[in-house]
């Protein structure tokens, strides 16, 4: 069918949750009552990014973008846009400093910076169709390789590339494929690392769901190099959509030939079988990811033995996360010294990033390696919400830290960011503002550790605990300066003996809010004072008797009945009763009540 | 073992859950997620089964079943309430929102209201973090919740 018009729907988790599908919906029965079903065509397409703004819908040829779109919406931007032609002004992005509209998305801040090269196709393909991902590329890469390169050849020019290892380690990917390829055995794996983990982070999500053929593409590839026939998808169960769309794809690129036997009539055999995690935060760690396929527990073991030697089932095994299987088929197609000129010394090409937290553009981005953070937040980012002031930025995930003012400036790449006190770990970066106690997100952080550690070593498992503890004594007001110097040690034995990654990089946001935000800690101690007024236990809420009228907002709200006071006369509030849930003050029209 | 409490034909379909994978020990992870889809959480009756089974120790179904978040022994509410308690979700009063479904719900987090109506739950990141806070209930996901709302809705699905 020769379409003359496109409209792209975004169809990734985000906006599907504001009712994306229904939006499809109506404009396919729009089109049909017109007449235009075969004129015009609408498109499911993977995530956008913007997801701050979305529901997006995106008109093609003539690239306008459209935010915040509203099933009821669907019915104007077929008549004005598609029939008569006239943008529907009020659904455009609206610079926030011109205060102007603006239709293309090359001309917004969100955009400018970016460089999507993992996320080439999210947003401009419907990735249920196997034929639009090879309309633009697709399969090119695997049929060069496959039919020009050696195994050899291929992975020196993922060496040449300088591509490392997007889950958090980073980890050359071409000597990894070298050490794989090394190893002689009957059968050999290749598995993509699909098992998000890190909370606050949906960069493998969005690539799965927006263009899974690449994802299959790279894992053929790297089948070929290493010389394995069988690929393996780790992925979590809690993806539903990521699931289903891998599924089709998988099914189409067996019914093109593009996996099963004798692919493109050269010989080799690739297949692909879905695994699913069912969430532990600690098989994003290869041995444990490996232990979970296997159907065990998912307990990290010690290496050496690496899984290039020893991996699934005993056999020589590859583990490669999505977004790195994401950049490998354009770094064939385009070579490798196309790609080793974008970023920095050591660390090429791109990063995702999903950049959430107090932030105006909430959303999915793609940066060259060395945009430093101040132009992702303020930028890409739009600054902080509310004119409020900033505060921190957490990278790496719970294996991350948080920095500060001081490193907005720093360019961002792998080793940069550790040299920080951070991580890039697999994307996550929550922006924070003044509201935002440190303490208590080192102990949000600790908390999430200590119900992830697998257990088994002891370092993990019993000194997370007790690092715990010490933070949660610390945001009730009964620490002690004794117990900063407690922290600090038990975190650098905690980092020097844990057994895996997870356990070795899980006292960072300790560490990290201590060097940064120390001031913040010994507030907490001898004041016995949040100064961000998060920690329920050091606030306590007072009506101001001069300001208070006695509307009766407040004890109207209080959901426990805590404030007493007649009509017109100064309210109290009852301490004993007080849940702190801070309604009141929200309710106050008359500033009447603070944090004391 | 205990006495076996489930239905003929439950335990067939486990049996034949089990057999359509061979009773292969290495395929355990399958057959729980297939288990759990079938009766709606792993009661100990099941996990016994499905030692059988593969022939392997209840003890070490039971770990694999205690390992991972996603595998439950108790069944959930016929309205399953779980709040993102992801980072995005956290920095934007996640925890507020979540404090509040366990007052007005008067249950904690992985119980079941004794009219077993509603289960609560957390769990991270639902990948819709420009909706922060979020709530899921069912399927249908809840976008940038305050306390203030959580009756509200919870009066809705009634």
């Amino acid at each position: 069918m020769n379409y003359k018009m496109h409209i792209l729907v975004c169809g990734g988790t985000g906006c599907r949750a504001s009712s994306s599908k229904s939006i499809i919906n109506r404009m396919e029965e729009c089109l049909k009552e017109r007449n235009l079903e075969d004129e015009v065509q609408v498109i499911a397409t993977g995530c956008f990014g913007f997801c701050e703004k979305g529901p997006i819908v995106k008109i093609m040829p003539d690239n306008t973008f459209y935010v915040q779109v509203k099933p009821e919406d669907a019915e104007e931007i077929i008549n004005e846009h598609i029939i008569k032609g006239r943008k529907v002004e009020r659904l455009l992005y609206k610079d926030p400093e011109k205060k102007a509209a603006v239709s293309d998305s090359k001309h917004m801040g969100f955009y400018k910076k970016q460089l999507r090269i993992a996320l080439r196709n999210c947003g401009f393909i419907n990735p249920e169709n196997i034929e639009e991902y090879i309309g633009r590329d697709g399969y090119a890469a695997l049929a060069k390789c496959l039919s020009e390169m050696s195994p050899e050849e291929v992975i020196q020019e993922i060496k040449l590339s300088g591509l490392r290892g997007r889950g958090g380690g980073g980890f050359p990917t071409g000597l990894k494929w070298e050490f794989a390829r090394k190893y002689q055995a009957d059968q050999k794996y290749v598995v993509c690392n699909a098992d998000e983990g890190d909370p606050g982070a949906f960069m493998d999500r969005s690539i799965m769901e927006g263009d899974p053929h690449s994802v299959i593409e790279a894992m053929a590839i790297c089948g070929y190099s290493i010389g394995a026939s069988k690929g393996l998808v780790y992925i979590r169960a809690e993806y539903p959509l990521a699931i289903e769309r891998l599924r089709i794809a998988i099914r189409q690129a067996e019914e093109y030939g593009l996996l099963g036997e004798n692919i493109l009539n050269t010989g080799f055999n690739f297949t692909i079988e879905i695994r699913y995690g069912a969430g532990a935060f600690v098989c994003g760690e290869e041995t444990a990811l490996i232990h979970s396929m296997e159907g065990q527990r998912g307990e990290p073991t010690m290496k050496p033995p690496f899984p290039a030697e020893s991996g699934y089932l005993h056999k020589p095994t590859n583990v490669n996360n999505v977004e790195t299987l994401a950049n490998v088929p354009v770094i064939l197609t385009r070579g490798a010294n196309w790609f080793n000129k974008i970023g920095t010394e050591k660390s090429k090409g791109t990063k995702v990033f999903a950049l959430a937290g107090k932030i105006n553009n909430v959303g999915l981005i793609e940066v060259p390696m060395g945009t430093t953070l101040r132009e992702v937040i303020y930028e890409i980012g739009g600054g902080i919400k509310n004119e409020k002031k900033f505060k921190a930025v957490q990278t790496g995930g719970p294996s991350g830290g948080c920095l500060t003012e001081k490193h907005l400036d720093t360019p961002i790449d792998f080793d940069n960011l550790i040299a920080a006190g951070s991580m890039m770990g697999s994307g996550g970066m929550i922006v924070m503002d003044e509201d935002d106690c440190m303490v208590a997100v080192a102990k949000f952080y600790m908390e999430f550790i200590v119900e992830e550690s697998c257990g088994k070593c002891s370092p993990c498992r019993i000194g997370n605990k007790r690092l715990l503890e010490i933070l949660t004594r610390i945001t009730e007001g009964k620490g002690t300066l004794e117990d900063l110097e407690m922290l600090r040690n038990l975190s650098k034995v905690i980092k020097d003996t844990a057994l895996c990654g997870l356990g070795q990089t899980s006292p960072n946001p300790v560490l990290s809010t201590l060097e940064n935000f120390y001031d913040e800690y010994v507030a907490h101690i001898q004041d016995h004072k949040c100064p961000a007024g998060r920690c329920k236990a050091l606030l306590s809420f007072r009506i101001d008797p001069q300001l208070c009228v006695g509307c009766t907002l407040c004890s109207r709200n209080c959901p426990v009945d805590a404030i007493i006071g007649e009509r017109k006369e100064t309210h109290f509030i009852d301490s004993s009763k007080c849940i702190k849930c801070g309604t009141c003050m929200e309710k106050c029209k008359f500033k009447a009540i603070s944090i004391v | 073992m205990s006495e076996i409490k489930l239905s003929e034909n439950k335990v067939n379909e486990l049996i034949k859950l089990c057999e359509a994978y061979g009773n292969q020990p290495g395929e355990l992870i399958n057959i729980l997620h297939k288990a759990q889809d079938t009766f709606g959480y792993l009661p100990r009756e099941v996990q016994e089964i499905i030692a059988r089974q593969l022939g392997i120790p209840v003890s070490k179904v039971y770990g694999v079943v205690t390992f991972y978040s996603f595998f439950t022994m108790t069944p959930k509410g016929e309205h399953p309430i779980s709040v993102c308690m992801g980072t995005a979700c956290y920095v934007r009063g996640a925890e507020k929102v979540l404090d509040e479904f366990k007052r007005v719900l008067g249950i904690n987090v992985g119980e079941t209201t004794s009219d077993g109506k509603y289960s609560l739950s957390s769990l991270r990141c639902v990948g819709a973090c420009g909706l922060a806070p979020v709530v899921l209930i069912g399927e249908k996901v809840y976008g940038r919740i305050v306390p203030g709302d959580v009756e509200k809705i919870l009066k809705e699905l009634d």
